[in-house]
């Protein structure tokens, strides 16, 4: 039998530990989630998340190690947004009688997202490398960190303020949402899904098939918008500041 | 589910070559959530049998989001000195961005549909 060291040293350095632990953290973060009647304040990615960083920095594993096995549910996030095809569809007609307004609500929504980030981070004193690394952080991760490397931001700062709005955005929107007395699923989960991408698309689902369908349609919409726009919209802003 | 999975896959293998191939700034997988939504409409009988896959991915979504998260611990130097930038910045820029958007999106919709 191998001392305990040792099985830890083996284990540690194989992609199946973090990707089970990954698994394990997310269920728990989930049935905390699901106990709270899934109130939005007890985020279950925020929970995981924590959970996760405290294993990492308590048996000094780098991230790099972590996401070696991670990467394979990192992984299926293409593949999950392909598949928004499917409540897209399913609301077509909602869609095709509001196209208008979407659509105008769409690019008000992209430049508002991330031109008051950069301008905000500004005001307080952020490198230029950091207000790059904010602009698309609205925009869903792989999307996001494309653009980011291409206006002058780190990539993988990118991404972590992409989870960080994903968390704010679907804690918080149901409160705003309220207060400016905004009923119709169809915007609420467009608005959700525009400012917090998949985690919003998540939380939109827990409330109806409806606004999750209009939160997929718009961070679809959000990545493809963002895509052609923000490169453009963000090393104009960066240049003026 | 095979078969919905491998489908997914090849719609997004076919996204992210047209990507490349023409040098499209739209990642990959938005071209094949498109293409996918193009081949929907035209065949509808597809839907019922990719629909418990998709589903299935969708229903817990926000886990995907969490390996790219913990890539935070890689950053905490950058924190120290620009973290309250940072948290701020985003907190108000999403608000902002869910009042925009909302605020949009009702003003035009309801003069499209005064009744509602």
């Amino acid at each position: 039998m191998h001392p305990v060291a040792d099985t830890w040293v083996y284990l540690s350095a194989s992609p199946l530990l973090w990707l089970a632990l990954t698994l394990v953290a997310y269920l728990l973060a989930f049935t905390l989630y699901r106990r709270s009647g899934f109130n939005p304040l007890v985020n279950p990615v925020a929970i995981a998340i924590v959970l996760l960083v405290a294993v990492l920095l308590a048996t000094h594993t780098s991230y790099q190690t972590y996401f070696d096995g991670a990467q394979f549910v990192h992984f299926l996030l293409g593949p999950a947004t392909v598949a928004l095809a499917v409540p897209l569809i399913e609301q077509w007609e909602k869609l095709r009688a509001n196209w208008f307004a979407l659509s105008v609500a769409l690019v008000v929504g992209v430049l508002v997202a991330s031109g008051s980030a950069v301008l905000i981070a500004h005001a307080l004193g952020a490198s230029p490398r950091t207000l790059a690394s904010l602009a698309p952080k609205s925009v869903t991760t792989p999307v996001a960190m494309g653009i980011s490397e291409k206006i002058g931001g780190l990539a993988s700062l990118t991404a972590v303020a992409v989870v960080i709005t994903g968390i704010v955005g679907s804690a918080l929107a149901r409160y705003v949402l309220n207060a400016m007395r905004i009923p119709d699923h169809a915007i609420r989960g467009f608005a959700l899904g525009l400012a917090a991408h998949g985690q919003g698309v998540a939380r939109a689902f827990v409330v109806s098939e409806e606004m999750g369908a209009f939160a997929g349609l718009a961070m679809g919409l959000t990545a493809l918008a963002s895509a052609l726009l923000l490169p453009w919209f963000a090393r104009w802003l960066l240049a003026l500041l | 589910m095979l078969e919905a999975l491998t489908l997914l896959l090849v719609f997004q293998l076919v996204g992210e070559t047209v990507t490349f191939a023409f040098g499209l700034p739209i990642p990959g997988p938005v071209i094949g959530l498109a293409a996918l939504l193009a081949t929907l409409a035209l065949r509808p009988a597809l839907l019922v049998r990719i629909k418990p896959t998709s589903t299935a991915l969708l229903s817990h979504l926000s886990l995907l989001f969490v390996p790219a998260g913990v890539g935070v611990m890689a950053h905490f130097a950058r924190l120290e000195d620009e973290g309250f930038a940072i948290v701020v910045a985003i907190v108000c820029s999403t608000l902002l961005a869910i009042v925009a958007t909302a605020a949009t999106a009702a003003l035009l919709m309801k003069r499209r549909a005064p009744g509602r």
